[in-house]
């Protein structure tokens, strides 16, 4: 028996000890999480998908799902969603790379005050941030904006139940939310470019904005790459803010409706998981499609071409 | 070294045996609900049980979710066949995704079958499907209106005056011009304010016979022009925040900006709890309808308690919930814990409720058992099927918003949004 042991234990040894399969075991942890956590869901939502899955009465309904896609409510959540995206990505890359550029020159005064001022917002949970929001975007005249509006006359407005202005206040949610983290992400970049680069232009007499425009952009494109794919997931996976603005999963005409918004209610507040799960599908591809597009575009992909 | 682990083993096992004795002993019952008002109730209830049964002890053991959340997890748990509590509260409004397939909740046919003639039998019939009750309500619901007295009566009316829609479009006109108020409010995310001007004329947002979305029916476009038309004269006021429970709204009736509201009995204790400073101005009254003789009021809301099939102790946990829900004790303490009109009407006329000293005898201008006497026939139950979380989303969303605010043309808007529901 003790033999036995001393060889089970020199197994384990040269086990561990193997070249081949210690990289196995290192990824493993990774790979078990990967596949439990995300292959065997993404899996079973293709499965369910096609499914009626009710208790008891779980049954294959062919593409009836993918059918109710063709819905107008739907439509309207990928419109939302786009039009979202879109202007956060407008506001949300070039002014947080600015500010990121500000903070790092050393002429800026109290840079590391201001870094984490505008880092705080993110500490803040969705839930409170965006009951603030509500709050100040209340429809009575006491409400904040409506205050501030009424200084110059105009008002009081209901801004929830306007679209131009629902757009307009989760775009400010979400820029005050992560213009902090976004500028912590550039900055990181902005340090890895070598002094060196910055000393010669100046010496051969470059201006500032030549070189912001040759130096800083170009080496910060893997940084604004990672920023871009992030943030239009970030943008089509939005949800709790407009949960939170309406204080349920409601909004007039679909106005604050966002895909996570019609998958919820559809799956859960209707109890339809196989359509909700079509829905879930739907939104991979679309962040799927957009971001492959955007990477090829920017030539992520071209480096391992060459 | 030795000694003292096992030491501790033995130590360990004798306490786990102990709890396991005790445990056999009261019987837990896990209940899941989403208010935590609910739990005071049946915290009252396991009391008495406990000291009318000492042979059979149960013990509660209550988890308090948010609304959402807990109704997600409960379908999630029946579905997966695991992890459901013994006993949940499950709203109206989320009651029918839970009838949709083979129900995985308990018939409860037993207790309630034999109770049928002393309760509103519609407070069962709302969460039954093909002939098994699945769950009991904590109470009528009754819709009834409620009036600002101080204000009428400054405006020279006389509340008990008004009896039709006409009156109260009458008497809306005439608190107008004497305060410069609106006389109600319309909610645009909400129900409540709109279902009895539909019920009172037979009709309902889901058809009786089948159950299918009724949107485009007369009585909704006859309800719904009925408040554009109020809308428009100023005599009706968009409810501010959305609906009857936004903090906006509470602000803004506690300060004496509206005339009246149409809301359910249970609304009694949000006057009590979030507009104070009306207390002893407020007078509840039948509900005004089309034309005499109409029922002046229809069954709101409620939440049906039910027992999973997942429940350890069914028979006990069902005898629990019948003790808690129809005995005569339970209902008593229903209104005096929660102040909800309670389902077994009995107990309406019992003078020691109706002459008792609650926070709401002390807050109304009148008996709310009185009005609750008036009406106890006339309170129609509302037709659930598996259309009622779609076809309520399409009002709350889509309908409300597009009569209200944008005066939209009923007789294409409800053909489209009818067409809509799925």
């Amino acid at each position: 028996m003790g033999v036995a042991f001393l060889k089970k234990r020199q197994g384990f040894r040269a086990f561990f000890y193997s070249q081949k399969a210690a990289p196995y075991v290192f990824v493993m942890p990774f790979i078990l999480v990967f596949v439990i956590f995300f292959v065997f869901p993404l899996i079973s939502t293709v499965i369910m998908s096609f499914q009626s899955v009710l208790p008891g009465q779980v049954r294959f309904i062919g593409l009836e799902n993918i059918k109710r896609l063709n819905d107008p409510e739907f439509f309207q959540a990928i419109k939302n969603n786009l039009i979202y995206t879109a202007l956060t990505l407008a506001l949300l890359i070039p002014f947080p790379m600015i500010f990121a550029c500000m903070l790092n020159s050393k002429a800026t005064i109290g840079r590391n005050f201001f870094r984490s001022a505008l880092f705080v917002p993110i500490l803040t949970s969705v839930v409170v941030a965006g009951t603030i929001f509500r709050l100040i975007f209340g429809e009575l005249p006491g409400a904040l904006a409506n205050q501030i509006v009424g200084l110059f006359g105009m008002g009081p407005f209901r801004w929830r139940q306007m679209q131009g202005t629902v757009y307009m206040i989760l775009v400010m949610l979400a820029c005050w939310r992560w213009t902090g983290v976004n500028i912590l992400y550039f900055l990181s970049g902005l340090q890895s470019i070598p002094e060196e680069l910055y000393e010669s232009a100046s010496i051969d007499g470059a201006s500032t904005i030549r070189k912001f425009r040759h130096i800083t952009w170009p080496m910060l494109k893997p940084t604004t790459i990672y920023v871009l794919t992030i943030s239009i997931y970030g943008g089509f996976a939005m949800f709790l803010e407009s949960y939170m603005l309406y204080t349920n999963n409601r909004s007039p005409r679909g106005m604050g409706l966002t895909i996570i918004g019609y998958l919820y209610r559809q799956g859960w507040e209707q109890n339809n998981i196989g359509y909700g799960s079509a829905i879930g599908l739907c939104l991979l591809l679309i962040v799927m499609v957009i971001n492959l597009v955007q990477l090829k575009f920017f030539g992520l992909f071209a480096k391992e071409d060459k | 070294m030795k000694k003292l682990l096992v030491a501790i083993l033995c130590l360990t096992m004798f306490l786990s045996m102990a709890s396991a004795a005790s445990a056999a002993e009261a019987n837990v019952i896990e209940f899941w609900t989403f208010a935590e008002s609910h739990v005071d109730l049946y915290k009252v209830m396991a009391e008495k049980w406990n000291a009318e049964f000492p042979d059979k002890p149960i013990e509660l053991s209550v988890s308090v979710m948010p609304y959402d959340d807990m109704h997600n997890k409960l379908l999630i748990a029946l579905q997966s066949g695991e992890g459901a509590p013994d006993m949940v509260d499950i709203e109206i409004g989320k009651f029918a995704n839970f009838l949709k397939g083979e129900p995985q909740l308990l018939p409860l046919n037993r207790v309630v079958e034999p109770e049928l003639d002393n309760i509103v039998r519609s407070r069962v019939d709302i969460y039954s499907k093909d002939g098994n009750f699945y769950g009991i309500c904590f109470h009528v619901g009754a819709a009834v209106i409620y009036y600002n007295d101080a204000l009428l009566k400054e405006a020279g009316i006389d509340y008990t005056t008004i009896k039709t829609w006409d009156d109260y479009a009458q008497a809306g006109a005439k608190f107008l011009e004497a305060t410069g108020k609106p006389f109600g409010t319309v909610e645009t995310t909400d129900l409540w304010h709109f279902e009895p001007l539909v019920f009172s004329q037979g009709g309902d947002i889901l058809n009786k016979e089948d159950g299918t979305p009724n949107i485009d029916s007369p009585e909704v476009k006859k309800a719904l022009a009925f408040n554009q038309d109020l809308i428009q004269k100023g005599i009706l006021a968009l409810a501010p925040g959305g609906n009857h429970h936004a903090e906006e709204y509470y602000g803004m009736m506690n300060a004496g900006s509206y005339g009246s509201v149409i809301m359910p009995m249970w609304y009694m204790n949000r006057f009590t709890d979030y507009m104070p400073d009306l207390s002893k101005q407020i007078a509840i009254a039948p509900l005004p309808v089309w034309e005499e003789g109409q029922p002046r009021s229809v069954g709101l809301g409620g939440t049906g308690t039910a027992v999973t099939n997942q429940a350890t102790n069914p028979d006990l946990t069902m005898d629990f919930l019948a003790y808690t829900k129809l005995s005569k004790e339970g209902n008593v303490q229903v209104w005096k814990v929660l102040g909800f009109d309670p389902i077994r009407s009995e107990v309406w006329s019992m003078p020691e409720l109706r002459d008792g000293d609650t926070k709401f005898h002390q807050y109304y201008v009148n008996n709310p058992f009185d009005v609750l006497m008036e009406i106890k026939d006339e309170i129609p139950a509302i037709t659930v099927s598996e259309f009622l979380p779609p076809t309520s989303d399409a009002l709350k969303n889509n309908v409300f918003f597009r009569a209200y605010e944008e005066m939209a043309d009923l007789d294409t808007m409800l053909p489209e949004e009818n067409a809509k529901v799925k």
